[in-house]
């Protein structure tokens, strides 16, 4: 019993930590309709970032370098698609090919950075409420609690954000582009800003995990882009997808789930753990390509259907 | 108003594609000035609205609006004083937005300055929402719906509504009630009548309909080969038919008018 409390402790605090790299993708692909391949690069950086400067002995420093660090990364993508011409996959492709250099640089060129006995936010308010009575309480949840609360008040600042004369922008951008034109407001500058909120979300995420796991290594951002994305397909299917609040809960909901699924799996052995990434990548590509596939099975229907009539 | 002078352009230049849309074409138009423009098919009308929209650069000549060159000016800077429309009802709008967030970027060319990270107020709600009502469609009570549920035509009007929100100094209208059904295009055509003369606005429509380019503005445009072959206003054009008009143009160019959409009457 006490380890099922433990594990879905730990679920939820992963979730609602790697729920930003999804509520960035939200943004990015959602709402502004561009897959940002920065994103895993990104992730690591914010990561090695939030570490080495944590390590410097500055944790609360680390996150708005992280995030500082996330934004430049995701200017250089925008910089590449909007200016140079670059299509903006290869822009995400190639920024982020440029970040293992960037991350090996931040960690000291290592390929991996750890804090051994350093604090980090995490520790430093486990003892907050010490000699209260809510201490046990506090010391046993703090983690989550951070974790939780960091997100959801990125959640609340990017849903007041989008509800912003520069918000409606950005969300125009991705929905019509001649009409933004028209409405007096560059879609350049409105893709370069989303692009750098969005990663500067995902450098916080990776801040985040990098002070609690309290180590990083260059393979940490792997593939979280697609994991993102899954967050973001279940958390929609969960809670809906008309109206930014509801995009925003989606995302936390979606990556709370996943890292239940994600327990579930590591404890049951109901498929071996590294099969994980193959289901995760598959479920991804069947939600994107659900659309298309019904289309085409509804095409394929009509002409089985005005195939027998002919035949008779 | 609007002064254009000796403007070119050529598409595809030095391929087996190389086509000049527009050569050397002047138009000034007066304060207050509604001109209709027809022609043939690929006669360079549309291309004429994108090169004074700013869509692309032309190669030569020069564009001022109200005194001031806007030859090189980008799209997005051109649209705070210049209101546009297209035949495509979709094209003016964002789907998954609501009327009022529409309203709301619309309104952005006004307030030049203001803070990016303001918000909708219930002053401009109140001011969106009696703006809407002008429309007769009942978009007033329906302010927080996707506009992507809206009717081609109730999208078309709303367009209008934005592109006149922050009164443009400039309006340019391409066939934008082509793709309309008859009753809404003609709806659609009389708001267009009505906000232009209510705020005196100077505008410049492409049209398909010769009955409509001789009785809507003051002023009758023809364009043919990248240029303009005929400009009447005035007595001369009062009392015009479209037999005169064609006439006039077969004159002008030596071959008929060929446009395979073209509305001798309604």
């Amino acid at each position: 019993m006490g380890s099922i409390l433990l594990i879905s402790q730990t679920a939820l605090e992963l979730g609602f930590q790697y729920a930003l790299v999804a509520m960035a993708l939200f943004l990015s692909y959602r709402i502004l309709d561009i897959a940002d391949l920065t994103t895993d690069g990104c992730f690591v950086l914010g990561a090695a970032v939030s570490v080495t400067v944590t390590a410097a002995g500055h944790p609360v420093l680390a996150i708005p370098a992280a995030m500082a660090a996330g934004a430049c990364a995701g200017f250089v993508t925008a910089f590449l698609q909007t200016r140079m011409g670059v299509p903006s996959i290869l822009a995400g492709i190639v920024t982020n090919t440029g970040l293992y250099t960037v991350n090996l640089m931040a960690m000291g060129w290592k390929s991996s950075a750890s804090l051994m006995k350093k604090d980090t936010l995490f520790t430093l308010s486990k003892g907050l409420l010490a000699g209260t009575p809510l201490a046990p309480f506090w010391e046993q949840w703090h983690e989550l609690i951070l974790s939780a609360a960091a997100t959801i008040l990125a959640g609340v600042l990017l849903y007041l954000f989008l509800g912003t004369r520069l918000g409606l922008s950005i969300r125009a951008t991705g929905d019509n582009r001649d009409m933004v034109r028209a409405s007096s407001v560059n879609p350049t500058f409105t893709i370069t800003v989303g692009l750098c909120v969005a990663n500067a979300l995902t450098g916080l995420s990776g801040a985040v995990v990098g002070q609690y796991q309290r180590t990083v290594d260059m393979g940490s951002g792997t593939g979280i882009v697609v994991i993102g994305l899954a967050c973001l397909i279940i958390g929609e299917t969960v809670v809906g997808r008309r109206g930014m609040g509801r995009g925003v809960i989606a995302v936390m909901v979606g990556s709370v789930i996943y890292r239940f699924i994600y327990a579930i799996v590591f404890y049951t052995k109901v498929v071996p753990v590294d099969c994980l990434k193959l289901l995760t990548a598959a479920v991804v590509a069947l939600a994107i390509a659900a659309p298309t596939i019904k289309a085409g099975a509804g095409l394929q229907k009509r002409k089985l259907a005005a195939g027998r009539k002919g035949g008779r | 108003m609007l002064r254009i002078d000796n403007i070119s352009k050529t598409f595809n230049p030095g391929t087996v594609n190389e086509k000049m849309v527009l050569s050397g074409l002047s138009l000034h138009l007066r304060p207050g000035d509604f001109a209709s423009i027809i022609g043939s098919n690929g006669a360079g009308k549309s291309t004429l609205l994108n090169a004074i929209a700013g869509s692309f650069i032309v190669d030569s000549g020069s564009i001022a609006l109200d005194g001031r060159d806007i030859t090189f000016d980008p799209d997005h800077r051109r649209s705070v004083v210049i209101g546009r429309l297209f035949q495509d009802p979709l094209r003016g709008t964002a789907p998954s937005m609501t009327i009022e967030e529409n309203l709301a970027l619309a309104y952005l060319r006004s307030s030049e300055g203001t803070a990016p990270f303001s918000r909708i107020r219930k002053k401009d709600k109140d001011f969106f929402a009696e703006k809407l009502k002008l429309l007769g469609m009942g978009l007033e009570d329906r302010m927080r719906q996707p506009v992507g549920l809206l009717s081609g035509g109730q999208r078309q009007a709303l367009t209008l509504l934005m592109a006149t929100l922050v009164t443009p100094k400039l309006l340019l209208l391409d066939e934008h009630t082509a793709a309309l059904d008859p009753a809404t295009a003609e709806k659609v055509l009389e708001l267009t009548r009505s906000i232009v003369a209510d705020h005196h606005i100077t505008c410049l429509m492409v049209t398909h309909n010769m009955k409509q380019a001789l009785e809507l503005g003051n002023r009758t445009l023809m364009m043919a080969g990248g240029q303009i072959v005929l400009d009447v206003s005035g007595e001369e054009r009062a009392g015009m038919t479209v037999d005169d008009l064609l006439r006039r143009f077969r004159a002008g160019t030596g071959r008929d008018l060929d446009n395979d959409r073209i509305l001798l009457s309604d």
